[in-house]
């Protein structure tokens, strides 16, 4: 029996190994992340004040705050929800309730809209600059940014729109139908309300999608660091000033560390909204069935 | 009864069609976006088409628009090195990360850790480039200058994509149906065993489609990859040379390009879509495949 006895042990030396790799490996990324985190706080909480949100930016963003900057982030973003929103949670109740998953225009919208969330950033910030910028003639301001960025935020709208409608159990559609109400009526006060969850998710990863985006900007909204007059002024978002203070500013990086940190804090803050939300809603449906 | 014409459950054929034909413009209109932004990027690389002969974005003797020389390739193979070193680092760490979540962990820890892998994955482009200009790039300049190099281009890149491969790999893991796992167990299979030999095979398509998909991500990633890889055209020879990528190029550029090179720009932002569509309609077959 001693070949058996070595052949199992060699299994269970196996076995310790490979859970010894495994948990290595997700160590790893979790001190990562930690090391990520503590060096941005560590770099800028120095720097981080009130006076440093509100403040405009003085010698190209070296001293003073990041007030402007703050409202053009915000600019930007409410003009891009303005457009990708109703646009994006119209498409998912066409395609959640309207037309079946398989049938031709189902699957055309589906898979352009697929592949809109594989197209790179960059190349959103190329087509926003030939279309809206120039072809449209908007110039680099905020809402030739914030319409490129309705582009971006659209494949992510549809998508969670349209799981959140198809989790609403038929049972409601067909009360709604045996009651005599519309389709229209049904959609707007009964299957949108109960998917409600669902789209807020869909709203706030969105909002961190948009917050986080560089590249898509570079060349719509442009760089200046004024505060913006009207939506057709050049402004800078938070994610450009980091990257404009880190590459073009010598002596920036304390700015940048503080920008950084505060765009981290609102991101996970809307990460963690948006994980809260989903996960609540999973546990409903679940007790619910 | 006659308030309930203004109640939500007067049936009106007429409202609900026009509700229908502005839902469909709606859903037109995202559809056709993709198309649009095709479009334009062939009407703005038409130029560059037109006047240089494809070849010469290869064969050119170098990368230089202002004298009308328009070599692609030190971009190309720049972008390659970065996403396929990239992937080598990532793929083993997600997979060990989705296993860890799956059959590892306790599931507190399991929950924390998919918790710290998807805010690794929210974190913006221009934070990592910034980390890693800051910490990484001083980092490896004392081990081998200058430091803004494709090995920091790598290293960022790899936690990026990490989390795209590790949450894709454990929703593979996750729908192995449990029979086959109990079954192996009831064999007295060991864990590793189990893994390697039941769930691994079952759930090979989608962890397949999920580094595909990260590695599209990889390829079109522009800000962090410029901000640590130093920017110089170049084939990198060793692991410390700075590279440039084709997005890089395109972000470095774009703010002074005027005729043709702008064009030639273009021309690199349409390869990029391509080769990231390329990827991607392989990997679409393969989620398919697993949702049958």
């Amino acid at each position: 029996m001693p070949e058996t006895v070595s052949v199992k042990s060699a299994g269970v030396h196996r076995d310790r190994f490979a859970q010894l790799t495994v948990c290595i490996a997700a160590f790893l990324v979790c001190a990562a992340f930690v090391w990520i985190l503590s060096d941005l706080v560590r770099g800028g909480m120095a720097h981080l004040s009130w006076n440093f949100l509100f403040d405009a930016p003085r010698d190209a963003g070296r001293a003073g705050g990041i007030g402007p900057i703050l409202v053009s982030t915000v600019l930007v973003l409410l003009v891009a929800l303005t457009v990708a929103l109703p646009l994006g949670w119209m498409t998912a109740a066409l395609l959640a309730e309207y037309v079946s998953a398989d049938g031709t225009f189902g699957s055309a919208a589906r898979y352009s809209l697929q592949m809109l969330a594989a197209v790179p950033s960059i190349v959103f910030g190329l087509f926003g600059n030939a279309f809206f910028s120039i072809y449209l003639g908007m110039g680099f301001s905020i809402l030739s940014g914030g319409l490129t960025l309705a582009c971006m935020l659209l494949p992510i709208l549809v998508s969670t729109g349209e799981a959140g409608l198809r989790a609403v159990p038929d049972a409601y559609r067909l009360s709604a139908a045996a009651l005599g109400m519309s389709r229209k009526a049904t959609l707007l006060h009964l299957l949108l309300p109960a998917a409600a969850p669902s789209l807020a998710a869909g709203l706030l990863l969105g909002i961190g999608r948009a917050i986080a985006e560089t590249a898509a900007l570079l060349f719509t909204s442009g760089y200046v660091d004024r505060m913006p007059g009207s939506l057709l002024d050049s402004g800078r978002t938070l994610a450009i000033h980091i990257f404009d203070l880190s590459m073009n500013v010598s002596g920036g990086d304390a700015s940048a560390h503080a920008s950084a940190l505060v765009l981290i804090t609102a991101l996970l803050l809307i990460n963690i909204a948006a994980i809260r939300l989903t996960a609540g809603w999973q546990r409903r449906k679940i007790v619910s069935e | 009864m006659i308030w309930s014409r203004h109640n939500i459950s007067s049936p009106s054929a007429s409202a609900d069609a026009r509700m229908l034909w502005l839902l469909r413009g709606a859903a037109g209109t995202a559809t056709a976006l993709v198309l649009l932004i095709f479009l334009f990027l062939l009407v703005e690389s038409w130029p560059a088409l037109r006047h240089i002969s494809i070849g010469r974005f290869l064969i050119d003797p170098s990368w230089n628009p202002g004298e009308s020389m328009y070599k692609l390739t030190p971009m190309l193979s720049g972008t390659l090195y970065a996403a396929g070193g990239a992937l080598l680092l990532a793929t083993p760490l997600g997979i060990a990360s989705a296993l860890f979540i799956a059959y590892y962990a306790s599931p507190r820890s399991a929950s924390i850790y998919t918790r710290v892998v998807e805010l690794l994955a929210g974190i913006p482009s221009v934070v990592y480039g910034f980390w890693g200009l800051t910490t990484l790039v001083p980092l490896i300049n004392q081990l081998h200058p200058p430091g803004a190099s494709l090995l920091a281009g790598i290293l960022v890149l790899t936690l990026m994509i990490l989390p795209t491969i590790a949450l894709t790999a454990h929703a593979a893991l996750f729908s192995v149906p449990p029979d086959y796992l109990r079954s192996a167990a009831a064999l007295g299979i060991s864990r590793w065993g189990m893994i390697r030999g039941v769930a691994l095979p079952a759930a090979k398509t989608g962890i397949a489609a999920g580094i595909i998909l990260a590695a599209g991500r990889a390829i079109g990633e522009t800000m962090a990859v410029l901000m640590v890889t130093g920017n110089v055209v170049q084939h990198a020879a060793s692991l410390f040379d700075p590279i440039r990528t084709l997005a890089a190029n395109i972000a470095l550029e774009m703010p002074y390009a005027t005729g043709d090179h702008r064009a030639a720009l273009f021309v690199s932002g349409l390869t990029l879509m391509l080769l990231v569509m390329m990827l991607w309609s392989l990997a679409a077959p393969l989620g398919r495949n697993r949702d049958a």
